[in-house]
């Protein structure tokens, strides 16, 4: 049943399909502790010694990498439901 | 280059058989390639030969409009094949005129009849409706105990003070609900409180007859007494627009009116449904034909139009047509008028041919589809004068570039990219759609301006390296960071110098733009300002030169080769003696200072500033004290250089004001000498005179040269003032491409950072829910600020560049555009008109 109008189903399916492209992207240059996004990384303000930073720093890249990964599976979903909205859509509009 | 200059046009005299005039009129609408003169320009509308025709055709365009109004209003779906029908033999008007004359006959006959039935129909569902609410009425005061409903309304006591009995009149009907309250109010006023009114809701909505609105009603009944009263209830009830009905005061008799009622409404409606039955086939059949019959019959209508241009032979056998035609379609259009000689039936060939004419001819570029969009833009500005060169064709390539030297950013370019490659692959089926909606107009007629300038800004975006204002690091950055530990954790920030002792640099810059390791940098925008201040600045003076060397072609074209020296020259040395050298300044700072230079002086500290040394350049002023162990100027000889340029640079400016108006004024008097010289020779060379004629007529100036001394020196110092003011302000005038694009890079830097990081600061797994939702905003914002609204500012500022910049050096625009008679373009316009 659809319950999203064919233009709304459409805005969905693309964004989800950038959604993904660019989250898993993301995750992968996170992963690979991309420098570019070393200023996206949640840190203190002050590190006494130069351990802990690295570890927090690795910690971050991590989190931040499945993060994105989590955010692109959800998209995962919402293309493969906007789609299925987008498709129903496109079906009654032929029927009538 | 079909492109450079626009076609060769040329006038020509059309002798047309009154039989075939029709024939071939059609065929040279479908070809589209000839533009009509009116001939009888002061013969009124009304008194042209041909007006009864399209006066018919006006009549049936009307028949046609009214079956369309009445498709779109059963919502019946118009089949629109796209097929284009020949225009129709003026013989097939008729029939079309007898059938349409038939289908709207039928149709308002159809309709009336509806409508007849519908008013019968309302009346009697009122009717239904009365007598459902009033026997509640009456049923409620049944239960109460009472037999007599006249003695249950007023009560027994009632009836016994009047000491007569009573007889109570009532008046049923039914009222629009919201008159309501004020009918109410009324009739106790009027009355004094003497009547008795009951009121019930209709629930369900009734169909206006006339309006086809859904209205809601009320059932009222109003109980009085005597005749006085009932006339003034009357008055009040026609005064409120209700309908009043008959209502039997016997339960037995309602009930068998109610009976009779319910069969006739069913009857009607059966009937109904058959009206509308009718009405849905003969609409259904006129929709599948429509489309076509509009195209017809303004097809007809047109080459009507087109022939009261004409001027009748004195014979009345023969038409007569003037047209602008391009000259290199001759031929195909010898053909097409060959084809409707045949078609008619005529033996007696049309004849073509060209005439001279001093009036300067329109100006036709030929596009297709690609090209089509850059000519919209440059027309936008004024349509080129005939044989004018055209920017169009540069424009392909500079418009896109400069409009991505301000938008450049590789991940808003490739979404523009995408969206405009949808629409370039997708093209044919949006075209069918016809979408009317303006902003989708202008971005489909842009498609491939839109192509381009989303694959310029992919480039300019890396050579920024700016992707979604990230940098990507493609082929490792040239710098390291060579510092140790201690010096790292006890430094809040550290300093790449690029020499050799400190390793910082590897020597070898980065291949392709700008190093990713400047997105680190603290200095990240002082660098980039200088870096795009500069380029802005370089290519702005060189489309402003290429514009003026543009001039070029246009003066030796016209013929004016002698504009050359006294114009282009002048321009030329200006703009390069003092803009051009500027950015001569700016490439020897580029590659003379570097880091761990031996030489002091030739260290990144000595550089000189361009702007400073330019100022100074200008004004004379070459005393400014040096820092220490620096040289004042960039190279030897730089002082006497420069002050010859600006010497030489001021003297051509009175060159450029005087040259043109002195070399008018010797052709003149050369001119009177000759045409002295002729009138002494006598008339016995009258053959050289007539001669003399000949390039005049061919002339391209056509009549309108200023002639006047005064004039041409007034035009000329506009136009010298505006070009040397113009060169200073229109090169600063390109820094906008540097303005914009800092405000590009800086504003996806802070949506970045406001709204996407939101999202990656939280060290959970419920991050990644939360970024779903932060992402879908930040895409929105990427959309609709970014690329939208500063897309479109980038756009206009472009527009911009070459309208007043690019095209002030060179372009003229002042013709007028080519407007051939084509059925196609007839039929693009009407639908939008509707």
């Amino acid at each position: 049943m659809p319950f999203c109008g064919p233009k709304c189903s459409l805005c969905c399916t693309i964004v989800s399909i950038w959604g993904i492209v660019q989250l898993v992207l993301m995750g992968v240059f996170f992963y690979s502790h991309s420098v570019a996004l070393a200023e996206d990384l949640t840190l203190k303000e002050h590190y006494n010694n130069l351990d802990e930073f690295y570890k927090d720093v690795n910690a971050s890249y991590q989190q931040n990498a499945y993060n994105c990964w989590i955010a692109a599976l959800i998209y995962l979903v919402t293309l493969c439901v906007s789609v299925h909205q987008f498709w129903l859509n496109n079906r009654v509009s032929y029927q009538v | 280059m079909p492109l450079f200059r626009s076609e060769e046009m040329t006038l020509c005299q059309l002798f047309l058989q009154s039989e075939a005039a029709y024939a071939c009129v059609a065929e040279l609408g479908e070809l589209g390639l000839a533009q009509f003169r009116d001939l009888n320009p002061d013969v009124s509308a009304f008194q042209r030969k041909f007006v009864n025709e399209v006066r018919r055709c006006d009549e049936m365009e009307r028949k046609l409009r009214y079956l369309e109004k009445e498709i779109k209003r059963d919502d019946i779906p118009i089949l629109d094949t796209g097929e284009n029908p020949e225009a129709p033999q003026p013989r097939e008007m008729i029939d079309l005129e007898a059938a349409f004359e038939k289908l709207e006959n039928e149709l308002r006959e159809v309709n009336q009849n509806s409508e007849a039935l519908k008013k019968n129909f309302l009346e009697l569902t009122e009717l239904k409706h009365i007598l459902r609410k009033t026997q509640t009425f009456f049923d409620e005061m049944a239960e109460s105990g009472h037999e007599d409903e006249h003695a249950n309304l007023l009560g027994d006591d009632g009836l016994r003070t009047g000491g007569q009995v009573l007889k109570l009149g009532f008046v049923a009907g039914v009222i629009l609900r919201e008159r309501l309250p004020a009918f109410e109010r009324m009739l106790w006023r009027a009355c004094r409180g003497n009547v008795f009114l009951r009121q019930a809701e209709i629930d369900a909505a009734l169909e206006d007859p006339v309006t086809g609105d859904q209205v809601y009603k009320s059932v009222f009944i109003i109980f009085f007494q005597g005749d006085q009263l009932k006339t003034r209830v009357k008055k009040i009830c026609e005064g409120f627009r209700a309908t009043l009905y008959p209502c039997p005061e016997t339960p037995a008799e309602r009930r068998e009116m109610a009976i009779g009622v319910m069969t006739r409404i069913e009857d009607l409606n059966t009937v109904l449904g058959q009206t509308q039955d009718h009405r849905h086939r003969v609409l259904v059949a006129a929709a599948k034909n429509i489309k076509n019959w509009f195209v017809k019959v303004r097809k007809i209508k047109s080459i009507y139009h087109t022939l009261n241009l004409f001027n009748l032979d004195v014979t009345q056998k023969c038409l007569i047509a003037e047209c602008w035609i391009p000259v290199a379609d001759m031929e195909t259009i010898q053909m097409s008028l060959r084809r409707g000689t045949e078609r008619s039936g005529s033996s007696v060939p049309p004849i073509l041919n060209r005439m001279m004419t001093r009036e300067v001819p329109p100006t036709y570029n030929r596009t297709n589809k690609f090209t089509a969009g850059f000519q919209n833009l440059v027309d936008a500005y004024g349509v080129a004068t005939y044989r004018e060169v055209n920017p169009a064709s540069f424009t392909i390539v500079s418009f896109p570039f400069l409009f991505s030297m301000m938008f450049g950013d590789a991940g808003h370019g490739l979404l523009m990219t995408l969206f405009a490659l949808w629409m370039v692959i997708k093209e044919k089926p949006l075209a069918a759609k016809k979408i009317q909606s303006e902003i989708w107009v202008i971005c489909f007629a842009g498609r491939y301006i839109m192509l381009l300038m989303g694959l310029f800004s992919i480039y300019a975006g890396f050579i920024y390296n700016d992707v979604f204002s990230k940098g990507v690091n493609i082929f490792g950055s040239a710098y390291k960071v060579n510092l140790t530990n201690e010096e790292l954790q006890h430094h809040h920030s550290a300093m790449l110098v690029p020499d050799e002792a400190n390793n910082h640099y590897r020597q070898t810059p980065y291949p392709f733009g700008v190093d990713p390791i400047w997105m680190m940098a603290e200095n990240k925008i002082p660098y980039l300002n200088a870096y795009k201040m500069k380029i802005s600045i370089i290519f702005g003076v060189v489309h402003m030169g290429f514009g003026v060397i543009l001039g070029i072609w246009n003066h030796r074209y016209f013929g004016h080769s002698m504009n050359i020296l006294v114009e282009f020259i002048p321009q030329i040395i200006f703009l390069v003696f003092l803009f051009g050298y500027l950015c001569i300044l700016m490439f020897i700072k580029w590659t003379k200072y570097y880091a761990g230079a031996e030489d002091q002086a030739l260290t990144p500290g000595c550089a000189p500033s361009i702007l400073i040394t330019f100022i100074g350049m200008v004004l004379f002023k070459y005393d400014t004290v040096p820092l220490d162990g620096c040289d004042n100027y960039m190279y030897p000889g730089q002082v006497t250089l420069q002050k010859v340029m600006i010497i030489v640079a001021v003297l051509v400016v009175p060159v450029l004001l005087l040259g043109k108006p002195i070399l008018f004024k010797i052709e003149m008097n050369k001119s009177k000498n000759h045409a002295a010289l002729h009138n002494q020779n006598g008339t016995a060379e009258g053959e050289d005179v007539e001669v003399a004629g000949v390039p005049q007529t061919d002339g391209h100036e056509g009549g309108d040269e200023p002639h006047e001394f005064s004039d041409v020196m007034i035009h000329q110092a506009i136009h010298t003032i505006e070009y040397v003011l113009g060169s200073v302000s229109h090169t600063a005038s390109y820094l906008r491409l540097w303005a914009l694009s800092l405000a590009h890079s800086q504003l996806s830097e802070v949506l970045w950072l406001m709204v996407l990081r939101k999202g990656l600061m939280f060290q959970d797994w419920y991050g990644g829910v939360l970024l779903y939702f932060i992402f879908a905003a930040w895409a929105a914002l990427t959309v609709s600020i970014l690329v939208l609204m500063e897309g479109l500012s980038a756009f206009l500022h472009t527009l911009r560049l070459h309208w007043v910049e690019f095209q002030s050096k060179f372009y003229a625009g002042a013709g007028y555009l080519f407007v051939p008679f084509s059925f196609e373009n007839i039929m693009e316009v009407q639908p939008g008109e509707e």
